[in-house]
Protein backbone atom coordinates (compact mmCIF):
# COMPACT_ATOMS: atom_id res chain seq x y z
CA UNK A 1 0.00 0.00 0.00
CA UNK A 2 1.29 3.50 -1.23
CA UNK A 3 1.22 6.70 1.06
CA UNK A 4 -1.88 8.18 -0.28
CA UNK A 5 -4.19 5.06 0.43
CA UNK A 6 -2.75 5.04 3.65
CA UNK A 7 -3.55 8.81 4.05
CA UNK A 8 -7.06 8.71 2.82
CA UNK A 9 -7.26 5.76 5.53
CA UNK A 10 -5.79 8.05 8.30
CA UNK A 11 -7.99 11.02 6.75
CA UNK A 12 -11.64 8.75 7.23
CA UNK A 13 -10.76 8.64 11.37
CA UNK A 14 -8.88 11.50 12.04
CA UNK A 15 -8.79 15.33 11.51
CA UNK A 16 -7.83 16.15 8.47
CA UNK A 17 -5.52 19.14 10.13
CA UNK A 18 -3.58 16.86 11.99
CA UNK A 19 -1.71 15.29 9.19
CA UNK A 20 -0.25 16.48 6.07
CA UNK A 21 1.79 14.46 3.27
CA UNK A 22 5.07 15.74 2.24
CA UNK A 23 6.37 14.67 -1.16
CA UNK A 24 8.90 16.93 -2.76
CA UNK A 25 11.52 16.20 -0.27
CA UNK A 26 13.83 13.22 -1.93
CA UNK A 27 14.05 10.30 -2.08
CA UNK A 28 10.74 8.98 -0.38
CA UNK A 29 7.48 10.88 1.15
CA UNK A 30 6.30 10.95 4.87
CA UNK A 31 3.45 12.24 7.19
CA UNK A 32 3.87 14.94 9.26
CA UNK A 33 1.41 14.69 12.32
CA UNK A 34 0.24 16.74 15.40
CA UNK A 35 2.59 16.10 18.20
CA UNK A 36 -0.43 15.96 20.71
CA UNK A 37 -1.95 13.07 17.90
CA UNK A 38 1.19 10.90 17.78
CA UNK A 39 -0.25 8.32 20.20
CA UNK A 40 -3.71 8.07 19.06
CA UNK A 41 -2.32 7.75 15.20
CA UNK A 42 0.09 5.22 15.93
CA UNK A 43 -2.31 2.92 17.68
CA UNK A 44 -4.73 3.29 14.59
CA UNK A 45 -1.68 2.41 12.60
CA UNK A 46 -0.83 -0.68 14.53
CA UNK A 47 -4.32 -1.96 14.86
CA UNK A 48 -6.12 -1.51 11.83
CA UNK A 49 -6.63 -4.40 9.68
CA UNK A 50 -5.83 -2.70 6.72
CA UNK A 51 -2.70 -1.03 7.89
CA UNK A 52 -0.70 -3.27 10.75
CA UNK A 53 2.42 -1.33 11.45
CA UNK A 54 2.88 -3.77 13.48
CA UNK A 55 7.28 -3.03 14.08
CA UNK A 56 8.90 0.23 14.51
CA UNK A 57 12.13 -0.44 12.72
CA UNK A 58 13.63 3.05 14.17
CA UNK A 59 12.91 6.47 15.94
CA UNK A 60 15.24 9.64 15.66
CA UNK A 61 15.54 12.75 16.82
CA UNK A 62 16.35 15.39 14.82
CA UNK A 63 17.72 19.38 15.03
CA UNK A 64 14.77 19.97 12.31
CA UNK A 65 16.09 23.86 12.28
CA UNK A 66 16.40 27.09 13.97
CA UNK A 67 13.06 26.76 16.07
CA UNK A 68 12.02 23.01 16.00
CA UNK A 69 13.02 19.69 16.72
CA UNK A 70 11.99 16.55 15.24
CA UNK A 71 11.05 13.02 15.99
CA UNK A 72 11.04 10.60 12.99
CA UNK A 73 9.32 7.30 13.16
CA UNK A 74 9.88 4.45 10.78
CA UNK A 75 7.45 1.79 10.23
CA UNK A 76 6.97 -1.57 9.11
CA UNK A 77 4.27 -4.05 9.01
CA UNK A 78 5.16 -8.03 8.19
CA UNK A 79 1.70 -8.77 7.44
CA UNK A 80 1.37 -6.13 4.41
CA UNK A 81 5.03 -6.01 3.76
CA UNK A 82 4.86 -1.96 3.43
CA UNK A 83 6.64 0.74 5.10
CA UNK A 84 5.53 4.21 6.51
CA UNK A 85 7.89 7.31 7.61
CA UNK A 86 6.05 9.78 10.55
CA UNK A 87 7.68 13.52 11.70
CA UNK A 88 6.43 14.85 14.50
CA UNK A 89 7.92 18.38 14.81
CA UNK A 90 8.12 19.99 18.44
CA UNK A 91 9.59 23.42 19.20
CA UNK A 92 12.82 23.87 21.17
CA UNK A 93 11.35 25.65 24.00
CA UNK A 94 8.59 23.04 24.55
CA UNK A 95 9.88 19.79 22.95
CA UNK A 96 6.78 17.53 24.41
CA UNK A 97 5.75 14.53 22.45
CA UNK A 98 3.30 12.06 23.49
CA UNK A 99 5.07 8.24 23.75
CA UNK A 100 4.14 5.56 21.97
CA UNK A 101 6.24 3.34 24.13
CA UNK A 102 2.93 1.49 25.09
CA UNK A 103 2.29 0.35 21.44
CA UNK A 104 5.70 -0.81 20.10
CA UNK A 105 7.90 -1.43 23.87
CA UNK A 106 10.95 -1.12 21.39
CA UNK A 107 10.52 2.42 21.64
CA UNK A 108 11.38 2.92 25.34
CA UNK A 109 15.08 2.91 24.73
CA UNK A 110 14.82 4.80 21.40
CA UNK A 111 12.66 7.72 23.27
CA UNK A 112 15.49 7.37 25.87
CA UNK A 113 17.63 7.78 23.19
CA UNK A 114 16.18 10.77 21.57
CA UNK A 115 15.77 12.79 25.37
CA UNK A 116 18.67 11.42 26.10
CA UNK A 117 21.16 13.36 23.09
CA UNK A 118 18.13 16.01 22.09
CA UNK A 119 16.17 16.55 25.15
CA UNK A 120 12.67 15.66 23.35
CA UNK A 121 10.77 14.89 26.42
CA UNK A 122 8.34 11.86 25.92
CA UNK A 123 5.26 12.48 27.84
CA UNK A 124 3.90 9.45 29.89
CA UNK A 125 6.98 7.54 28.86
CA UNK A 126 7.73 4.88 31.72
CA UNK A 127 10.92 5.82 32.97
CA UNK A 128 12.67 8.66 30.96
CA UNK A 129 16.35 9.28 32.13
CA UNK A 130 18.99 8.85 30.18
CA UNK A 131 20.68 6.30 28.68
CA UNK A 132 23.76 6.55 26.72
CA UNK A 133 24.93 9.43 28.49
CA UNK A 134 25.97 9.39 32.60
CA UNK A 135 22.88 10.75 34.44
CA UNK A 136 24.49 13.69 35.38
CA UNK A 137 25.30 15.27 31.85
CA UNK A 138 24.94 19.00 31.02
CA UNK A 139 22.92 19.87 27.55
CA UNK A 140 22.20 17.73 24.69
CA UNK A 141 24.95 16.77 22.63
CA UNK A 142 22.85 16.40 19.09
CA UNK A 143 21.52 19.93 19.25
CA UNK A 144 23.49 21.96 16.83
CA UNK A 145 24.04 24.89 19.42
CA UNK A 146 25.49 22.07 21.81
CA UNK A 147 28.42 23.74 23.84
CA UNK A 148 30.40 20.91 25.58
CA UNK A 149 30.84 21.87 29.48
CA UNK A 150 34.06 22.64 30.63
CA UNK A 151 34.27 19.73 33.28
CA UNK A 152 32.94 17.19 34.61
CA UNK A 153 33.21 16.18 38.37
CA UNK A 154 36.63 17.83 38.52
CA UNK A 155 37.75 16.39 34.77
CA UNK A 156 38.06 18.89 32.01
CA UNK A 157 35.82 17.48 29.60
CA UNK A 158 37.77 19.39 26.08
CA UNK A 159 41.70 18.19 26.02
CA UNK B 1 6.39 -21.88 52.09
CA UNK B 2 5.25 -18.22 51.75
CA UNK B 3 6.37 -16.85 54.77
CA UNK B 4 10.30 -18.15 54.20
CA UNK B 5 10.69 -15.19 51.67
CA UNK B 6 13.16 -12.94 52.32
CA UNK B 7 14.06 -9.30 51.15
CA UNK B 8 14.97 -9.01 47.02
CA UNK B 9 18.58 -8.45 47.00
CA UNK B 10 20.28 -6.58 43.89
CA UNK B 11 23.19 -7.85 42.27
CA UNK B 12 25.43 -6.22 39.81
CA UNK B 13 26.91 -8.54 36.89
CA UNK B 14 29.41 -6.23 35.14
CA UNK B 15 30.50 -3.30 33.52
CA UNK B 16 33.84 -5.59 33.58
CA UNK B 17 32.90 -9.29 33.23
CA UNK B 18 33.53 -11.62 30.74
CA UNK B 19 29.94 -13.07 29.49
CA UNK B 20 28.72 -9.93 29.28
CA UNK B 21 30.46 -9.17 25.79
CA UNK B 22 32.29 -5.86 26.57
CA UNK B 23 31.28 -3.20 29.16
CA UNK B 24 28.03 -3.64 29.82
CA UNK B 25 26.39 -3.68 33.43
CA UNK B 26 23.54 -5.35 34.52
CA UNK B 27 21.50 -4.98 37.50
CA UNK B 28 19.73 -8.15 38.80
CA UNK B 29 16.89 -7.94 41.21
CA UNK B 30 17.14 -11.37 42.64
CA UNK B 31 14.74 -13.24 44.95
CA UNK B 32 17.56 -16.28 45.95
CA UNK B 33 19.10 -17.52 42.44
CA UNK B 34 15.34 -16.58 40.44
CA UNK B 35 15.69 -13.27 38.16
CA UNK B 36 13.08 -11.23 39.44
CA UNK B 37 14.30 -8.05 37.15
CA UNK B 38 16.62 -7.07 34.81
CA UNK B 39 17.79 -3.20 34.06
CA UNK B 40 20.98 -3.21 31.71
CA UNK B 41 22.51 0.48 32.08
CA UNK B 42 24.85 0.79 29.31
CA UNK B 43 26.49 3.75 27.38
CA UNK B 44 29.55 2.77 28.80
CA UNK B 45 30.99 2.61 25.08
CA UNK B 46 29.70 5.56 23.91
CA UNK B 47 31.96 7.36 21.13
CA UNK B 48 29.75 9.85 19.91
CA UNK B 49 29.75 8.29 16.54
CA UNK B 50 26.12 10.14 15.41
CA UNK B 51 28.15 13.70 16.76
CA UNK B 52 31.22 12.70 14.91
CA UNK B 53 29.75 11.75 11.37
CA UNK B 54 27.82 15.56 11.08
CA UNK B 55 31.72 16.96 11.62
CA UNK B 56 33.13 14.53 8.62
CA UNK B 57 32.61 14.50 4.75
CA UNK B 58 30.52 11.47 3.99
CA UNK B 59 33.31 9.34 2.71
CA UNK B 60 35.14 10.04 5.68
CA UNK B 61 31.99 8.50 7.89
CA UNK B 62 32.78 5.02 7.08
CA UNK B 63 35.63 4.32 9.40
CA UNK B 64 33.63 5.36 12.32
CA UNK B 65 30.35 2.90 10.60
CA UNK B 66 33.51 0.15 11.01
CA UNK B 67 33.87 0.71 14.69
CA UNK B 68 30.47 0.54 15.71
CA UNK B 69 30.16 -3.42 15.37
CA UNK B 70 33.89 -4.35 15.18
CA UNK B 71 32.46 -7.91 14.58
CA UNK B 72 31.39 -7.43 11.04
CA UNK B 73 32.62 -3.86 9.63
CA UNK B 74 31.83 -4.84 6.48
CA UNK B 75 28.41 -5.23 6.98
CA UNK B 76 28.05 -1.87 8.82
CA UNK B 77 30.09 -0.22 5.58
CA UNK B 78 27.62 -1.84 2.87
CA UNK B 79 24.59 -0.19 4.40
CA UNK B 80 26.23 3.10 4.97
CA UNK B 81 27.68 3.24 1.46
CA UNK B 82 24.48 1.59 -0.21
CA UNK B 83 22.21 5.07 1.64
CA UNK B 84 24.45 7.43 0.79
CA UNK B 85 24.18 6.14 -3.11
CA UNK B 86 20.56 6.00 -3.12
CA UNK B 87 20.84 9.28 -1.85
CA UNK B 88 23.05 10.38 -4.17
CA UNK B 89 21.22 8.15 -7.26
CA UNK B 90 24.55 6.41 -7.79
CA UNK B 91 24.39 3.07 -9.94
CA UNK B 92 26.95 0.35 -8.74
CA UNK B 93 29.01 -1.80 -11.29
CA UNK B 94 28.20 -5.34 -11.38
CA UNK B 95 31.53 -6.41 -10.48
CA UNK B 96 31.21 -4.10 -7.13
CA UNK B 97 28.22 -5.70 -6.23
CA UNK B 98 29.46 -9.10 -6.38
CA UNK B 99 32.17 -7.94 -4.41
CA UNK B 100 30.54 -6.67 -1.35
CA UNK B 101 28.23 -9.11 -1.10
CA UNK B 102 31.07 -12.03 -0.98
CA UNK B 103 32.83 -10.11 1.38
CA UNK B 104 29.43 -9.47 3.55
CA UNK B 105 28.61 -13.09 3.75
CA UNK B 106 32.21 -14.00 4.63
CA UNK B 107 32.01 -11.35 7.10
CA UNK B 108 28.59 -13.11 8.50
CA UNK B 109 30.24 -16.51 8.92
CA UNK B 110 33.05 -14.51 10.85
CA UNK B 111 30.54 -13.00 13.07
CA UNK B 112 28.60 -16.07 13.61
CA UNK B 113 31.91 -17.56 14.47
CA UNK B 114 32.26 -15.31 17.22
CA UNK B 115 28.87 -15.69 18.46
CA UNK B 116 28.61 -19.73 18.50
CA UNK B 117 32.35 -19.75 19.73
CA UNK B 118 31.75 -17.32 22.84
CA UNK B 119 27.54 -18.65 23.46
CA UNK B 120 29.84 -22.09 23.98
CA UNK B 121 32.57 -20.47 26.03
CA UNK B 122 30.26 -18.66 28.15
CA UNK B 123 28.34 -21.58 29.33
CA UNK B 124 31.79 -23.61 29.78
CA UNK B 125 32.41 -25.50 26.51
CA UNK B 126 35.76 -24.17 25.84
CA UNK B 127 37.13 -26.18 22.83
CA UNK B 128 34.76 -25.38 20.07
CA UNK B 129 35.28 -21.16 21.23
CA UNK B 130 39.07 -22.74 19.72
CA UNK B 131 37.40 -24.29 16.60
CA UNK B 132 35.39 -21.41 15.43
CA UNK B 133 38.34 -18.58 16.29
CA UNK B 134 41.07 -21.13 13.76
CA UNK B 135 38.41 -20.89 10.91
CA UNK B 136 37.61 -17.12 11.55
CA UNK B 137 41.35 -17.01 11.16
CA UNK B 138 41.33 -18.19 7.83
CA UNK B 139 38.52 -15.54 6.36
CA UNK B 140 40.51 -12.47 8.26
CA UNK B 141 43.23 -13.84 6.31
CA UNK B 142 41.11 -13.49 2.85
CA UNK B 143 40.16 -9.83 4.25
CA UNK B 144 43.91 -9.28 4.67
CA UNK B 145 44.88 -9.95 1.25
CA UNK B 146 42.09 -8.60 -0.20
CA UNK B 147 42.45 -4.69 2.03
CA UNK B 148 44.93 -4.91 4.08
CA UNK B 149 42.98 -5.17 7.64
CA UNK B 150 41.97 -7.67 9.39
CA UNK B 151 38.85 -6.11 11.61
CA UNK B 152 38.18 -2.65 10.29
CA UNK B 153 39.00 -2.49 7.07
CA UNK B 154 37.22 0.87 5.30
CA UNK B 155 37.14 -1.48 2.73
CA UNK B 156 33.32 -0.37 1.10
CA UNK B 157 33.66 2.87 -0.42
CA UNK B 158 30.33 5.32 -1.89
CA UNK B 159 30.41 4.01 -5.94
CA UNK B 160 32.88 1.02 -5.18
CA UNK B 161 35.34 -0.64 -3.29
CA UNK B 162 38.73 0.50 -1.98
CA UNK B 163 40.68 -1.70 -4.34
CA UNK B 164 40.11 -4.48 -6.73
CA UNK B 165 40.62 -7.90 -5.40
CA UNK B 166 43.78 -9.85 -5.39
CA UNK B 167 44.58 -12.48 -8.30
CA UNK B 168 44.77 -15.44 -5.73
CA UNK B 169 41.47 -14.59 -3.84
CA UNK B 170 38.74 -16.66 -5.71
CA UNK B 171 41.07 -19.66 -5.07
CA UNK B 172 41.38 -18.92 -1.17
CA UNK B 173 37.56 -18.50 -1.04
CA UNK B 174 36.61 -21.85 -2.88
CA UNK B 175 39.30 -23.39 -0.48
CA UNK B 176 37.37 -21.77 2.41
CA UNK B 177 34.43 -22.84 1.34
CA UNK B 178 35.54 -26.50 0.76
CA UNK B 179 37.55 -26.09 4.08
CA UNK B 180 34.53 -25.30 6.32
CA UNK B 181 31.57 -27.60 5.38
CA UNK B 182 33.07 -30.60 7.34
CA UNK B 183 33.84 -28.50 9.77
CA UNK B 184 30.12 -26.94 10.71
CA UNK B 185 29.32 -30.49 11.58
CA UNK B 186 32.26 -31.28 13.46
CA UNK B 187 30.59 -27.73 15.43
CA UNK B 188 27.45 -29.42 15.81
CA UNK B 189 28.94 -33.01 17.08
CA UNK B 190 30.71 -30.71 19.81
CA UNK B 191 28.60 -28.30 20.68
CA UNK B 192 25.19 -28.02 19.26
CA UNK B 193 23.92 -31.44 19.83
CA UNK B 194 25.52 -31.70 23.18
CA UNK B 195 23.31 -32.84 25.84
CA UNK B 196 25.43 -30.15 28.52
CA UNK B 197 24.94 -27.53 25.87
CA UNK B 198 21.20 -28.06 25.26
CA UNK B 199 20.09 -28.45 28.70
CA UNK B 200 21.95 -25.34 29.63
CA UNK B 201 20.26 -23.31 26.62
CA UNK B 202 16.68 -24.94 25.48
CA UNK B 203 13.48 -23.82 27.31
CA UNK B 204 15.96 -20.73 28.55
CA UNK B 205 15.05 -17.41 27.34
CA UNK B 206 12.07 -17.73 25.73
CA UNK B 207 11.08 -15.51 23.27
CA UNK B 208 7.78 -15.60 21.50
CA UNK B 209 6.91 -13.94 18.25
CA UNK B 210 4.61 -11.46 19.05
CA UNK B 211 6.81 -10.18 21.67
CA UNK B 212 10.07 -10.25 19.41
CA UNK B 213 8.36 -7.65 16.87
CA UNK B 214 6.92 -5.74 19.02
CA UNK B 215 10.12 -5.61 20.75
CA UNK B 216 11.80 -4.53 17.63
CA UNK B 217 13.81 -7.58 17.48
CA UNK B 218 15.66 -8.40 14.45
CA UNK B 219 18.27 -10.80 12.81
CA UNK B 220 18.69 -14.58 14.63
CA UNK B 221 16.90 -13.19 17.23
CA UNK B 222 13.62 -12.42 15.41
CA UNK B 223 14.24 -15.78 13.38
CA UNK B 224 15.01 -18.05 16.44
CA UNK B 225 11.24 -17.48 17.39
CA UNK B 226 10.14 -18.96 14.06
CA UNK B 227 9.42 -15.59 12.51
CA UNK B 228 10.75 -16.00 8.87
CA UNK B 229 12.35 -12.95 7.72
CA UNK B 230 15.14 -11.63 6.49
CA UNK B 231 15.83 -8.20 4.88
CA UNK B 232 17.92 -10.29 1.99
CA UNK B 233 15.38 -11.97 0.82
CA UNK B 234 12.43 -9.57 1.84
CA UNK B 235 13.20 -6.10 1.23
CA UNK B 236 15.85 -7.18 -0.84
CA UNK B 237 18.98 -4.94 -1.73
CA UNK B 238 22.35 -5.31 -3.98
CA UNK B 239 22.02 -8.49 -5.88
CA UNK B 240 20.62 -10.73 -2.82
CA UNK B 241 17.47 -11.44 -5.55
CA UNK B 242 19.53 -12.96 -7.91
CA UNK B 243 20.77 -16.37 -5.17
CA UNK B 244 18.81 -19.25 -4.25
CA UNK B 245 19.09 -19.96 -0.62
CA UNK B 246 17.11 -20.25 2.47
CA UNK B 247 15.88 -18.58 5.50
CA UNK B 248 16.66 -20.71 8.75
CA UNK B 249 14.26 -20.40 11.41
CA UNK B 250 13.86 -21.74 15.03
CA UNK B 251 11.33 -24.76 15.30
CA UNK B 252 11.41 -25.75 18.81
CA UNK B 253 13.96 -29.05 18.14
CA UNK B 254 15.18 -29.39 21.82
CA UNK B 255 12.58 -27.12 23.65
CA UNK B 256 9.89 -24.79 22.99
CA UNK B 257 10.52 -22.45 19.82
CA UNK B 258 12.66 -19.17 20.65
CA UNK B 259 14.74 -20.66 23.19
CA UNK B 260 18.31 -19.55 23.24
CA UNK B 261 19.03 -23.17 21.47
CA UNK B 262 16.90 -22.17 18.73
CA UNK B 263 18.54 -18.72 18.25
CA UNK B 264 22.17 -20.46 18.72
CA UNK B 265 21.16 -23.45 15.90
CA UNK B 266 19.49 -20.23 13.79
CA UNK B 267 23.13 -18.91 13.44
CA UNK B 268 24.60 -22.08 12.77
CA UNK B 269 22.06 -22.87 9.64
CA UNK B 270 22.77 -19.34 8.24
CA UNK B 271 26.55 -20.30 7.62
CA UNK B 272 25.78 -22.57 5.54
CA UNK B 273 23.03 -20.51 3.73
CA UNK B 274 26.13 -17.59 3.07
CA UNK B 275 28.32 -20.49 2.17
CA UNK B 276 26.14 -21.03 -0.26
CA UNK B 277 25.29 -17.82 -1.28
CA UNK B 278 29.48 -17.49 -1.74
CA UNK B 279 29.71 -20.43 -4.12
CA UNK B 280 27.14 -19.14 -6.47
CA UNK B 281 28.72 -15.69 -6.59
CA UNK B 282 32.67 -16.68 -6.55
CA UNK B 283 32.62 -17.95 -10.19
CA UNK B 284 30.61 -15.25 -11.66
CA UNK B 285 32.43 -12.19 -10.66
CA UNK B 286 32.14 -10.11 -14.25
CA UNK B 287 35.17 -7.62 -15.25
CA UNK B 288 34.93 -4.31 -14.69
CA UNK B 289 36.75 -1.38 -12.56
CA UNK B 290 35.84 -1.42 -9.16
CA UNK B 291 36.79 2.69 -8.58
CA UNK B 292 34.80 3.49 -11.64
CA UNK B 293 31.45 4.78 -10.24
CA UNK B 294 32.99 6.45 -7.41
CA UNK B 295 32.34 9.73 -7.01
CA UNK B 296 35.69 12.55 -6.72
CA UNK B 297 33.17 14.83 -4.51
CA UNK B 298 30.58 13.82 -2.71
CA UNK B 299 28.06 16.05 -2.33
CA UNK B 300 24.11 14.39 -2.45
CA UNK B 301 20.98 16.15 -2.85
CA UNK B 302 19.18 17.81 -0.41
CA UNK B 303 16.59 14.74 1.23
CA UNK B 304 16.64 12.38 3.32
CA UNK B 305 16.69 8.18 3.58
CA UNK B 306 16.07 5.43 5.62
CA UNK B 307 18.39 2.58 5.04
CA UNK B 308 18.41 -0.85 6.39
CA UNK B 309 20.14 -3.66 5.41
CA UNK B 310 20.42 -7.42 7.08
CA UNK B 311 23.82 -7.56 8.91
CA UNK B 312 24.69 -10.62 11.31
CA UNK B 313 22.76 -8.95 14.30
CA UNK B 314 19.78 -8.14 12.46
CA UNK B 315 18.34 -5.18 10.91
CA UNK B 316 20.87 -2.26 10.84
CA UNK B 317 19.28 1.02 9.56
CA UNK B 318 20.94 4.57 8.30
CA UNK B 319 18.73 7.43 8.61
CA UNK B 320 20.53 10.21 6.96
CA UNK B 321 19.64 13.43 6.42
CA UNK B 322 21.40 15.75 3.92
CA UNK B 323 21.33 19.67 3.68
CA UNK B 324 23.18 19.72 0.03
CA UNK B 325 26.65 20.20 1.88
CA UNK B 326 29.25 18.29 1.76
CA UNK B 327 28.74 17.21 5.60
CA UNK B 328 25.67 14.73 6.83
CA UNK B 329 23.24 16.97 8.64
CA UNK B 330 22.21 14.29 10.71
CA UNK B 331 23.17 10.13 10.53
CA UNK B 332 21.27 7.75 13.23
CA UNK B 333 22.54 4.19 13.25
CA UNK B 334 19.79 1.85 14.35
CA UNK B 335 21.39 -1.30 15.94
CA UNK B 336 20.04 -4.37 15.85
CA UNK B 337 21.96 -5.47 18.90
CA UNK B 338 20.71 -2.04 20.43
CA UNK B 339 17.01 -3.43 19.93
CA UNK B 340 18.10 -6.89 21.19
CA UNK B 341 19.33 -6.18 24.31
CA UNK B 342 16.12 -4.12 25.21
CA UNK B 343 14.24 -6.86 25.36
CA UNK B 344 16.18 -8.79 28.13
CA UNK B 345 14.40 -7.82 30.67
CA UNK B 346 10.95 -9.01 28.67
CA UNK B 347 12.97 -12.80 28.63
CA UNK B 348 14.58 -13.09 31.43
CA UNK B 349 12.28 -12.96 34.41
CA UNK B 350 12.41 -16.25 36.27
CA UNK B 351 15.20 -17.57 35.02
CA UNK B 352 17.91 -18.53 37.24
CA UNK B 353 21.32 -16.58 37.40
CA UNK B 354 23.27 -18.71 35.57
CA UNK B 355 20.72 -18.20 32.65
CA UNK B 356 21.59 -15.20 32.42
CA UNK B 357 24.69 -16.07 30.77
CA UNK B 358 23.42 -17.73 28.53
CA UNK B 359 20.70 -15.46 26.99
CA UNK B 360 22.93 -12.41 26.76
CA UNK B 361 25.33 -15.39 24.63
CA UNK B 362 22.19 -16.09 22.67
CA UNK B 363 21.39 -12.72 21.74
CA UNK B 364 24.63 -12.04 20.28
CA UNK B 365 25.17 -8.43 21.70
CA UNK B 366 28.20 -6.29 20.45
CA UNK B 367 28.35 -2.84 22.83
CA UNK B 368 30.49 -0.91 20.24
CA UNK B 369 27.08 -1.03 18.11
CA UNK B 370 24.79 -0.81 21.05
CA UNK B 371 26.62 2.94 22.65
CA UNK B 372 28.08 3.76 19.48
Amino acid sequence: MDISEILSILNSVFEKETIELKTDIPVEPFLIIAPSKINAISLFLRDEERLQFDFLSSLSGVDYDEENLAVVYNLYSFVHKHKLMIKVIVPKNEPNVKTVSNIWTTTDWHEREAYDLFGIVFEDHPDLRRILLPDDWEGYPLRKDYKVQEFYKGMKVRY
Amino acid sequence: MAELKTEEMILNMGPQHPSTHGVLRLELVMNGEIIEDVKPHIGYLHRCFEKHAEAMTYPQVIPYCDRMDYLASISNEFGYAIAVEKLMGIEVPERVEYIRVIMAELQRVASHLVAIGTNGLDIGAFTPFLYCFIDRERILEIFEITCGARLLYNYIWIGGVSRDIPEDFQKKVKDFVKYFRPRIKDLNNLLSYNKIFIDRTANIGVLPPDVAINAGASGPTLRGSGVKFDLRKDDPYSIYDKFDYDIPVGEGEKGTVGDCWDRYMVRVYEMEESLKIIEQAIDNIPEGDVLSAVPKRVRPQEGEIYFRTETPRGELGYYIISDGTVNPKRVKARSPAFCNLSLISQISQGAMIADIVAIIGSLDIVLGEIDR
